[in-house]
């Protein structure tokens, strides 16, 4: 095991496949010569050429268009978009192309494309280049959303992907890249769609995924320090949506805190509870709780952008109120 | 006249342009007749189409068309019987089974992908396969169709100005018939000729009578070997009108004349191949008359086959969603 970052590892998978499959090429604004905004993608245009890193115009619809007309053919496009916030100029290619394109021709074509993209805030971006509209894209059947929250994970789920026939936004968090974590040496898959119990307990059932993952681990240690001990259930994927874990952990802690980064309305969290409710009815004693970022554009200024967005002792209230 | 191809191949033209007239007349029958629940036409662009997909080679080169194009699907081997099952949203339909709307083709078999109903999204795709006929160093070409209307997207321009910077392999066609639904291209856009918008893009534009299928042959011939031999993409515009209203949802009474649709229909597409070929000594009356009652038959049949074909069951709506089928709730 050795402990790389998250950008360490996401540039793995990346280089790992694209040496392992020729079908595999990146597409996307400054992925080239500068490497990426995030410097995934450093090297990799001296290493794989000009053709297998395609550095575009700054032309989001396209690139996704572009990555589905490729995928088409069979090649294996990995699409960055340089932030989610600009995924909406290309929402049409998203939702309405490669979200559809199996059932609307009806399983004669397969589209294997990735389209990489960078959610979250925290880094002073404000309301157009921080949100976490993850949730928006996992609101659409034939799409899969996967969103890490560690290295290990992160890298494990991009490898499979890029080798998964489905069109799959791939949503990294713009504060995670410089987290370490153990990664394996020996090449590993992660099965897409399998929620993971990142940290075990009796208590309280915390159900989180990305960066909300690093809070609630921070949260689940001062609380563990009163002798209070949170299960932590990683969703990894939005869609499709594991929820199994979720109701075994919560099964057996009777009771729930959700914590997610975008806004609560229509949320990660409405989903969960909505399914803990149906499905776990019985093992429910007390209201299961929702943490999300406040209601609001996510401002500039330091101070607002906290104030916004989940906090560690918001986590550890609620944990507290549910007990 | 020189003839710029062989007599059956000139006949084989006009007998696609044909059949796809009496099969779009007969579908604008069955919407009124309540049996289908849409139509979108292609009367008055056949020759265009004719002439585009005679300058590919079919089934290997790629196509990413628009709604209007009837005719180069039946070029490229739709068959009238899988136009009916569409129209029909019939189970067997190969565009969809019954899943997307008509006339969104997408046929995999001659290498067709279908398109958004927000209109150019095929425009991007289009650059994207190019982009993978380069990557695979394969000599293929992408043919890629759009009505006027569609020319006014960010996305058109976007992907005819990555297909421009790469030289990639796309022949991009505009069937220009004046109109975006009811906006006529004054209202549209300030320049004389679609194709002039290739020039703020540095490819060629060329703009041609889209009522005359040997006229838009030649001008695609030469687009589609210079795509093919590395020299890039070309817009070609396409002259045309729409003869019918945009689709079986609106009527044209309330945004052109009638006089105005009557001009055009003295330059009926059909009329104009008919008179080139007869002058040629290529068809007769009575050849003509042969063709539509073989026309009139096949449409019968195709009308019959796709009313006697089972719809799709109902679970069959819940997939293919995903790669492994799976039946997501």
């Amino acid at each position: 095991m050795a402990r790389i970052t998250y950008r360490e590892a996401i540039s793995k998978a990346l280089w790992e496949e694209m040496e392992r499959d020729p079908s595999v090429f990146i597409l996307g604004e400054e992925v080239g010569v500068w490497g990426g905004t995030y410097a995934v993608t450093r090297g990799f245009y001296d290493h794989f050429g000009p053709k297998r890193v395609l550095d575009t115009p700054i032309a989001e619809a396209t690139i996704v268009g572009a990555a589905i007309g490729a995928a088409l053919t069979g090649l294996r496009p990995v699409a960055e978009l340089m932030t989610i916030n600009f995924a909406f100029a290309a929402m049409d290619h998203i939702v309405n192309q490669a979200a559809k394109l199996r059932y609307m021709f009806g399983g004669q074509f397969t589209l294997p494309l990735v389209i990489r993209t960078v959610s979250g805030g925290g880094r002073q971006l404000a309301a157009t280049h921080s949100q976490t509209p993850d949730v928006v894209f996992a609101h659409f059947p034939g799409l899969k959303v996967v969103a890490p929250g560690t290295p290990e994970d992160a890298k494990g789920l991009l490898k499979a992907a890029i080798r998964s026939n489905d069109p799959i936004l791939f949503i990294e968090h713009a504060t995670l890249y410089p987290v370490r974590g153990e990664v394996p040496d020996e090449e590993y898959l992660i099965p897409i769609g399998k929620s993971k119990v990142q940290r075990p307990g009796r208590d309280v059932t915390i159900v989180t995924y990305s960066k909300m993952l690093e809070l609630s681990m921070k949260a689940a240690e001062q609380l563990a320090e009163e002798g209070i001990e949170v299960e932590i259930v990683d969703l990894r994927s939005l869609r499709p949506l594991d929820i199994e874990p979720v109701i075994q952990s919560f099964k057996k802690t009777n009771r729930a805190v959700i914590v997610e980064e975008g806004w609560r309305s229509y949320g990660v969290g409405a989903e969960v509870a909505a399914r803990l409710y149906e499905e776990a009815f019985d093992y429910v004693d007390a209201p299961i709780r929702r943490i999300a970022q406040k209601e609001t554009p996510l401002p500039y200024n330091r101070t607002l952008e906290q104030m916004a967005l989940p906090q560690v002792e918001e986590i550890v209230r609620a944990v507290k109120e549910v007990l | 006249m020189v003839l710029p191809l062989p007599e059956e191949t000139l006949l084989e033209m006009y007998w696609t342009m044909l059949l796809s007239r009496r099969l779009d007349e007969r579908a604008w029958v069955l919407h009124r007749q309540g049996k289908i629940a849409f139509h979108i036409s292609a009367i008055g662009h056949e020759a265009a189409q004719i002439g585009a997909a005679y300058a590919i080679r079919r089934g290997y080169d790629w196509v990413a068309p628009y709604y209007r194009d009837l005719t180069l699907m039946l070029a490229l081997g739709y068959t009238p019987r899988e136009f009916m099952l569409s129209l029909m949203g019939k189970k067997g339909d190969p565009c969809s089974g019954g899943r997307q709307m008509p006339n969104h083709w997408s046929l995999k078999r001659a290498n067709v992908i279908s398109h958004s109903s927000p209109v150019a999204t095929q425009t991007s795709h289009a650059a994207g396969i190019g982009l993978a006929i380069k990557l695979r160093g394969e000599d293929k070409v992408v043919l890629t169709t759009v009505g006027e209307g569609s020319t006014s997207q960010g996305e058109w321009y976007e992907g005819v100005n990555w297909a421009a910077v790469h030289k990639l392999p796309v022949v991009f066609i505009i069937a220009n018939n004046l109109y975006a639904i009811s906006v006529r291209q004054e209202q549209q856009m300030a320049v004389a000729n679609a194709a002039d918008k290739a020039l703020g893009l540095g490819l060629p534009g060329v703009s041609v009578d889209g009522m005359d299928f040997l006229a838009v042959y030649e001008v695609m011939k030469e687009a589609v070997e210079r795509a093919r031999n590395g020299g890039g993409p070309t817009v070609v515009e396409a002259k045309v009108y729409r003869i019918t209203p945009h689709s079986s949802d609106d009527d044209d009474r309330s945004y052109r004349s009638r006089e105005e649709v009557e001009q055009f229909k003295r330059r009926d597409p059909l009329l104009i191949a008919r008179q080139k070929l007869e002058r040629a000594g290529i068809l007769t009356a009575q050849r003509v008359e042969e063709l539509e009652q073989r026309a009139k038959e096949t449409v019968e049949d195709a009308v019959r086959f796709g009313e006697s074909a089972p719809y799709p069951s109902p679970e069959e709506a819940a997939f293919p969603v995903y790669a492994e089928d799976a039946r997501y709730a």
